[in-house]
């Protein structure tokens, strides 16, 4: 999936009006949704057959949520060595999340060889309220 | 719960607990069972959600708290995963289809993502109950949104002298092979709107596809199958600027997650397909009336404090 990504950014170099920018972008979304949902449906069937005979966690209250271990990207890599599938899951759903923030890094950088400084502005803008989103603590 | 206004609802929950031997033993159930409810709960949302366009993440945050009992802020963070796997789904069709406008899209995304981080802030301070309180109100408006969608009266707007010169004036395809150009207007109104909608998409876990199509479609005047697709285009990124704020908080429990971001991909992926096929007026009218239905129940549960 990954050469796809590369040939379809190869491509796009070439010549990248807006046609073929849309095309690239298509491309990025279904490469996304598709790993991620394997890498969930994956982590998914791993998780039930892993837990023979429990009931589900009770979620009626919240109570800190999701544990840290999965929530820190280094105790995460930790248990994804583990084979955790809880883990997996996890990493499913960092790839979704990571998929619509790919999308606005490929537009900017093709705003940037439109040589379209003002959408250049525009996009590192967005990319930056994401980012803020994703590591700022609070 | 019981409302007498929305018992059924309360009714398919203890129907659905029946199975697992009742909401109070709740361990009774076993997981594999719970991971398919939810499975085939989900997939029923995005089927209907696709089906009359109205996307499946606005009744999964009801379908999971009112029906499965699930916790207001772990039925948040399982629809909003959802939102951006169904979302970038279809969007992918729609760029390469050539509806969406990236710069559009790109342009309202400052105002969506600035909202959706005030909006998953204010999700943290905000107690649950009102959460459900305003979940439902926002169940109820969209409701008679749509209801009015079909009567709309049609009256000039002059284009905004910013169309051009911010890059926003686009062409499309316009159904008969040709494109057809399109102009924008009132632009400040519109970016004022998807600040609104990137604020509600962070503070419930939805993508807010209704309140976006309205600013494009209403306010700005695209071409409606122009705002529907950059829509679909923009709340994928939305979703995913809070979804960092709530995973941080731990708001994304995995085993809730995966069952139903699967169930509603899968099922707005046939819904999809049989777009075409189906009557969707007499669908549309069952949809409204189930979301009316969710939304007087949440806002009862908050009020009563049960949410």
């Amino acid at each position: 999936m990954k050469s796809v990504l590369t040939i379809t950014l190869g491509k796009a170099m070439l010549r990248l009006d807006d046609r073929r920018m849309q095309l690239v972008l298509s491309r990025l979304l279904q490469v996304g949704v598709l790993s991620a949902s394997v890498v969930v449906l994956v982590g998914g069937v791993m998780y039930l057959v892993g837990h023979p005979g429990a009931g589900p966690a009770d979620l009626r209250v919240f109570t800190g949520g999701t544990p840290m271990s999965l929530r820190e990207p280094g105790l995460l890599v930790h248990r994804l060595m583990a084979g955790d599938a809880a883990a997996l899951i996890q990493v499913g759903i960092l790839i979704l999340i990571a998929t619509p923030i790919l999308r606005v890094v490929f537009a900017t950088i093709g705003f940037v060889r439109e040589r379209d400084r003002l959408y250049v502005a525009i996009g590192l803008f967005v990319l930056g309220v994401m980012m803020l989103g994703l590591f700022k603590s609070g | 719960m019981g409302h007498p206004l929305v018992g059924w609802v309360d009714g398919g929950g203890k129907w659905l607990w029946g199975l697992g031997g009742g909401r109070d033993r709740m361990a009774g159930m076993s997981l594999v069972l719970f991971s398919a409810l939810l499975f085939v709960g989900s997939f029923g949302a995005g089927l209907l959600g696709a089906l009359t366009g109205l996307g499946g993440g606005v009744v999964l945050v009801p379908l999971l708290t009112l029906v499965f009992h699930v916790d207001m802020r772990f039925a948040m963070g399982a629809s909003l995963i959802s939102v951006i796997a169904t979302s970038s789904g279809s969007a992918a069709a729609y760029v390469r289809e050539g509806f969406s406008s990236i710069r559009i899209g790109m342009f309202l995304e400052v105002a969506t993502t600035v909202g959706a981080i005030f909006g998953a802030f204010l999700a943290g301070k905000v107690p649950t109950r009102t959460l459900a309180i305003i979940f439902g109100v926002v169940l109820i408006y969209s409701a008679w949104l749509t209801w009015q969608h079909s009567r709309r009266a049609e009256e000039a707007v002059p284009v905004d002298p910013w169309s051009d010169k911010l890059r926003l004036s686009g062409r499309c395809p316009d159904g008969q092979g040709g494109e057809q150009n399109y102009t924008v207007c009132n632009i400040g109104g519109g970016f004022g709107m998807m600040a609104v909608a990137g604020t509600l998409s962070g503070l419930l876990g939805i993508g807010s596809g209704a309140v976006k199509v309205l600013a494009m479609d209403r306010v700005m005047r695209l071409p409606f199958k122009v705002s529907t697709a950059t829509s679909n285009f923009m709340i994928g990124v939305t979703a995913a600027t809070s979804a960092g704020v709530y995973l941080r908080r731990g708001y994304v429990d995995v085993g809730l997650a995966f069952p139903v971001m699967l169930g509603v991909l899968a099922g707005s992926v046939l819904g999809a397909r049989f777009l075409v096929k189906t009557r969707v007026k007499v669908l549309r009218n069952i949809f409204i009336l189930v979301i009316s239905a969710m939304g007087v129940e949440m806002v009862v549960n908050g009020w009563l404090g049960k949410l």
